[in-house]
């Protein structure tokens, strides 16, 4: 069980260079594998590849080997790749169905197309929601959210199809630091508590940093750094593939080269601020939500 | 051309009876650099939407250059205070990128080659000088986004309004965004900016200024504002004070919102 990538690569209709060459990565079940990169070194290609829709969906020319659960994507239709991998684009705007009048019923939309109970849709729908923490959007127009409230709805619209593998390109850009915090719990509790594969793309290495085991750093195409999240974010070479590094390794590392030892009080000092929590937002939170979720919802856990 | 703006007990009630704005006052003068932080809904895009008219409040006054905005049309507006949209795509409307960019300093009576120049300094401020004919979708999000900015660059407006200008750009984008603040500030332009990112914010404004539910709680420097006495509030809107802040506070070092001044505060210990 896993989503791998063998040597992919992959080129859109038309282009004349490949947007991503020779990339390996497996995102197994309970795990969240980070992608970091600069814009436009392929992070969203990626997705597109990783989640099956690329090609079954958009056509254009893969390369190598893609499968889902041991299933080459190539040989896949689009319903078929949809249930098994959700996706969430960048633009939450390009997500919405558009013809719902309420974000609960935009959450129903997919679920209701797998044919569910109404039960069991409703328990879904409010499982999503309460995951985000968006009861009070519930009666809302889709159309007429913020930024940072469509990427909400859109997050849960994908989490009710409760999907075994979760792709994510920057889910958090247009959310505040609390909401960001929470969708980060979320994706935690949401690995650990039902077994989803959680592949996630965002330049916040802050977040990437508390959420992800595993981060690969994508430059112009190709996999330039992958390896356990700490070794990658503290490892040599970010910056000239444009990533920026989490809060606490910088403040090291400008320390360092002022000449400081990083040790004792300093040492400590960093480690207490990368720890510390944003007021409201207590750790585990997500997971309780999830853990709630599961247990009310079914039989499609993945784990 | 730098004119100060001000906003006088502003209230603004949406039609679906939302009060986004509860009695907000603040004062800019000329070539002030403002960050606005919040958490989403607290109201910070409806009161930079009160500056150049997309929104009029409901109640309270609005000046712009020492004029009661009321008697301004949006038009007039619009050539003092220019607005780059939260989402780029609201905004892109050319089949260009630098027929966008024209598209606001032609309105503004800009021809010639004074246009062109316009359209040429503000593509090479965002990097975007070699996608001059490209057709602004097909830039990704991060460069459409920078393509916004640039529209707004080239109206010269005396005030530039920034809403989350950061979102979806890399390291790179992020320090290019910093170096445009910048310039804009050392030419005397007014920029107010809205964003989520606390290190962009302590890094780069001269002035942070907190809202919560449609009002102001705190308005400092980024030293007053990330100082460890202000942290109640911060966490009163769910607000995080910045890593350095943290560390500094810690080592008792005094204020200490960015790298720079965490790094001149040990120095002087």
């Amino acid at each position: 069980m896993a989503i791998e990538l063998r040597a992919a690569g992959y080129r859109y209709l038309g282009a004349t260079h490949p947007a991503l060459e020779s990339i390996d990565l497996r995102l197994e079940p309970g795990h969240v594998v980070g992608v970091v990169g600069a814009n436009e070194a392929g992070k969203s290609t990626l997705c597109l590849v990783a989640a099956g829709l690329a090609p079954a969906t958009i056509g254009g020319k893969l390369d190598g080997s893609v499968t889902i659960d041991s299933v080459e994507t190539r040989t896949m239709r689009p319903h078929e790749v949809a249930q098994r991998c959700g996706i969430l684009f960048q633009n939450p705007a390009t997500q919405l169905s558009g013809t719902t009048r309420t974000v609960w019923e935009e959450i129903a939309f997919g679920p209701r197309n797998l044919g569910l109970p109404l039960a069991e849709l409703a328990e879904r729908v409010d499982w999503a929601i309460g995951i985000v923490r968006i009861e009070r959007l519930a009666p809302r127009d889709p159309t007429m959210l913020s930024g940072g409230e469509a990427q909400l709805v859109a997050l849960a619209s994908v989490l009710a199809l409760r999907p075994a593998y979760l792709v994510l390109d920057e889910p958090t850009s247009q959310l505040d630091p609390l909401g960001t915090r929470l969708v980060g719990q979320a994706l935690r509790a949401l690995a650990r508590e039902t077994g989803t594969g959680v592949l996630v793309v965002e330049h916040k290495a802050d977040l990437l940093v508390r959420v992800a085991e595993q981060v690969v750093v994508l430059d112009r195409g190709r996999a330039v750094i992958a390896g356990p999240a700490d070794a990658v974010f503290a490892g040599p070479g970010l910056e000239e593939h444009g990533v920026d590094r989490p809060s606490a390794v910088r403040v090291e590392r400008a320390l360092r080269a002022a000449g400081y030892e990083v040790a004792g009080t300093i040492a400590a000092a960093i480690a207490a601020a990368a720890d510390a929590d944003v007021a409201g937002g207590a750790d585990g939170d997500g997971a309780q939500f999830v853990a709630a979720g599961a247990a009310a919802g079914g039989e499609d856990v993945s784990a | 051309m730098s004119i100060p703006v001000s906003l006088e007990s502003v209230v603004f009630v949406y039609p679906d009876g939302t009060r986004a704005l509860d009695g907000v006052s603040l004062e800019v003068p000329p070539g002030d650099r403002v960050a606005i932080v919040g958490q989403n809904g607290s109201g910070k895009s409806t009161l930079v939407r009160q500056l150049n008219g997309l929104l009029r409040p409901t109640a309270g006054r609005v000046h712009v250059g020492g004029r009661d905005a009321r008697e301004l049309h949006v038009a007039k507006l619009a050539a003092v205070v220019g607005l780059a949209f939260q989402n780029p795509d609201r905004q892109i409307f050319a089949g260009r990128v630098r027929s966008e960019v024209a598209f606001g300093p032609r309105n503004l009576g800009m021809r010639g080659s004074a246009l062109a120049r316009a359209v040429d300094a503000a593509l090479q401020a965002v990097g975007l000088e070699t996608d001059a004919d490209t057709n602004p979708y097909d830039l990704g999000y991060s460069r459409r986004k920078l393509l916004a900015l640039a529209s707004v660059l080239a109206m010269g407006t005396p005030v530039v309004v920034l809403d989350e200008p950061t979102t979806g750009q890399d390291a790179r984008g992020v320090e290019r965004v910093r170096g445009i603040v910048g310039e804009l500030s050392a030419a005397g332009r007014t920029v107010i900016t809205i964003s989520h990112d606390m290190r962009f914010v302590a890094e780069t404004f001269a002035r942070v200024v907190v809202m919560r539910a449609g009002r102001i709680i705190l308005d400092g420097t980024p030293s007053e504002t990330f100082a460890e006495q202000s942290w109640p509030v911060l966490a009163s809107t769910f607000l995080e004070p910045t890593l350095p802040a943290r560390v500094g506070a810690t080592l008792a070092l005094g204020s200490t919102p960015t790298e720079a001044s965490l790094l001149d505060a040990l120095g002087r210990r």
